[in-house]
């Protein structure tokens, strides 16, 4: 009786695979459920729709991506969202490394209050901080546009900014800056020439982080921007009116844009540890 | 040159060098002992401003009476939020219904990857996390709009679920609507789901990458299965991972009103569908603050018990 043997090995060997790889296929699965969006965004760009919604698959054209200004307001509110993220990003960064240092390095009274004046607006829903913003400039007068926007992403990438901060400041060696002071250089020197260089990697993270969510921000925009339309409102306003390719092209060219930023910074930084 | 970054890079091995980085204490000089507030002063200033104030400032609109026309007055008026709650209480049932769905889903599909990226990855370990990171720099609108299009009605998505049975046991919970996907509560938790993963994947990935894998080895080695090992030694150790990542993805799930707005209907409208709607359509701001410090109350009592029973209270 060899029959029962043949079959039940490669059944059973495929069943221990399963099992052995189980974790690998369960992440692999959601890792799909992450991209596959992405995938349809991509797909759509080199749609030519019937109609003015880009949701059912019609015909291969490239004409988004020949034009991908051709939508009025488009690429308007998308350098106004570049431009609101650069100053958020620069100022988010600038007052965040500053409180991460003096939360890490100092000791001093009101310590605790600070770290839940940072921590709060992180364990808030989005929508109440901004409907509260909104009471705030309604109450102030304020006229809602990119200045109120500006402020309102400033002030809600700054606890993130803090926290990626904080983590690389904590985990540097408090030594390399005294044997900077042994060796005679000045306070500034030391900060410019030990302290910044070695916090940089997580200061430039906090100010990706800021830039990105500053970039991406719907809710609080939607509350505080008035008529402003950035990119978000503007992908938004077109769900109800319709989506044009053009916004899948926008979509799709910043996917791609982020991933060759990483995977050039990745090659760039294996190859200085090869090197150095 | 090795020598300056060597401490750095010996900085990654668990259980971070008691000799680690303490606060450097400073001569104390008035000038330098002012130093710290000096640093913190506009970062805080910006805060206590643009953020602090405003909640002030809501507190106060949530008791006023009044009209736009004729301008809101504080009257104490404390029934407004009788009057909210007893107005859209199904909607708060919504909100805590669908983020806790969707925040599980988060940990069950999330875990996995992260497990996967921490231990099985080798060297395609930083091209996964490139992948999870990537999504966020496409325009989290555009990917939600994507969805409209995946569960589209009688798209292979939809028709894959029904054969396998799938939408029956959905319909069954009322989740989903006969063979309907879009519209219904399952396309609002698929939306809610897919948007908050990352934020549940990257902190469970760094807690579970801090475990160090001779503990994996020493608990084989005491003959634990592979099930005892994850069960006895990963999972306790990556608890800390699992707390920050629920926080991450169950707070702002519950205040979000996008995926209500875009992939549901009428019927699956969240309170930040209410809060939107009556602060920038109706006008009525004392409703629609009382309304979002009612959600803040909910969501900061369900966070306050579940770090107190999760026993994690030094988060950050």
């Amino acid at each position: 009786m060899t029959t029962p043997r043949t079959v039940t090995a490669p059944v059973k060997r495929a069943g221990d695979w399963l099992r052995r790889n189980a974790v690998v296929l369960a992440g692999l699965a959601t890792l799909g459920y992450l991209i596959l969006p992405n995938v349809v965004v991509m797909v759509f760009s080199f749609n030519k729709p019937a109609g003015r919604f880009n949701y059912t698959w019609r015909e291969f054209s490239t004409d988004a991506w020949r034009d991908p200004c051709g939508v009025a307001d488009l690429c308007g509110s998308l350098t106004l969202s570049l431009r609101i993220a650069f100053f958020a990003t620069l100022g988010a960064t600038v007052l965040g490394t500053m409180i991460a240092f003096a939360l890490v390095r100092y000791r001093f009274r009101a310590r605790g209050a600070v770290n839940s004046l940072i921590f709060l607006p992180m364990a808030m829903p989005e929508v109440v901080m901004a409907a509260s913003l909104l009471t705030l400039f309604l109450n102030l007068g304020a006229e809602l546009g990119p200045m109120t926007v500006l402020i309102a992403h400033t002030m809600f990438a700054l606890s993130f900014v803090v926290v990626a901060v904080k983590a690389r400041v904590l985990s540097m060696d408090p030594r390399l800056e005294e044997a900077a002071r042994d060796l005679y250089a000045g306070p500034v020197q030391t900060f410019l020439r030990v302290t910044l260089p070695i916090a940089a990697p997580g200061i430039a993270a906090g100010a990706l982080l800021a830039f990105a969510l500053s970039f991406d921000d719907f809710i609080i925009t939607n509350f505080n921007s008035g008529n402003t339309v950035t990119f978000p409102m503007f992908v938004w306003g077109s769900a109800q009116r319709g989506t044009p390719v053009q916004i899948n092209v926008i979509g799709t060219a910043m996917f791609v844009i982020a991933v060759l930023i990483v995977v050039v910074g990745q090659f760039v930084a294996a190859r200085r540890r090869k090197s150095g | 040159m090795t020598a300056a970054t060597a401490p750095n890079a010996a900085g990654a091995p668990p259980g971070e060098p008691a000799a680690g980085p303490g606060p450097v204490v400073h001569r104390r000089s008035v000038r330098r002992r002012l130093v710290p507030y000096w640093l913190l002063l506009p970062g805080i200033l910006w805060l206590l401003v643009f953020f602090a104030l405003p909640l002030v400032y809501q507190a106060s609109t949530s008791v006023q009476t009044g009209s736009l026309e004729e301008g809101f007055k504080v009257t104490w008026h404390f029934a407004t939020y009788w009057d909210a709650l007893g107005d859209y209480w199904p909607h708060f049932v919504r909100s805590v219904l669908y983020a806790g769905t969707a925040t599980l889903l988060c940990l069950l599909l999330g875990y996995p990857l992260a497990y996967l990226i921490a231990f099985r990855a080798g060297r395609w370990r930083n091209l996964l996390l490139v992948l999870v990171i990537a999504p966020f720099f496409t325009s989290f609108l555009i990917r939600t709009l994507a969805w409209k299009t995946i569960l589209a009605d009688g798209g292979p998505v939809v028709g894959f679920l029904d054969t396998v049975g799938f939408l029956a046991v959905t319909d069954w919970l009322g989740m989903t609507d006969g063979s309907r996907v879009l519209a219904t509560p399952l396309a609002v938790v698929t939306g809610l789901t897919y948007n908050f993963l990352p934020f549940m994947i990257l902190p469970l990935y760094t807690s579970l990458e801090r475990i160090d894998t001779r503990l994996h080895e020493a608990a084989g080695d005491l003959y634990a299965t592979p099930a005892a090992t994850f069960r006895k030694v990963t999972f306790p150790l990556s608890l800390p991972g699992v707390v920050s990542g629920t926080l991450l993805t169950f707070i702002p799930a519950s205040g979000d009103y996008i995926n209500a707005e875009l992939l549901g209907s009428t019927d699956t409208k969240m309170v930040g569908n209410v809060i939107q709607s009556q602060f920038l359509r109706v006008l009525d701001y004392p409703t629609a603050a009382a309304l979002s410090f009612l959600l803040m109350a909910v969501v900061l009592i369900m966070v306050s018990v579940y770090i107190r029973r999760a026993g994690t209270e030094d988060l950050l």
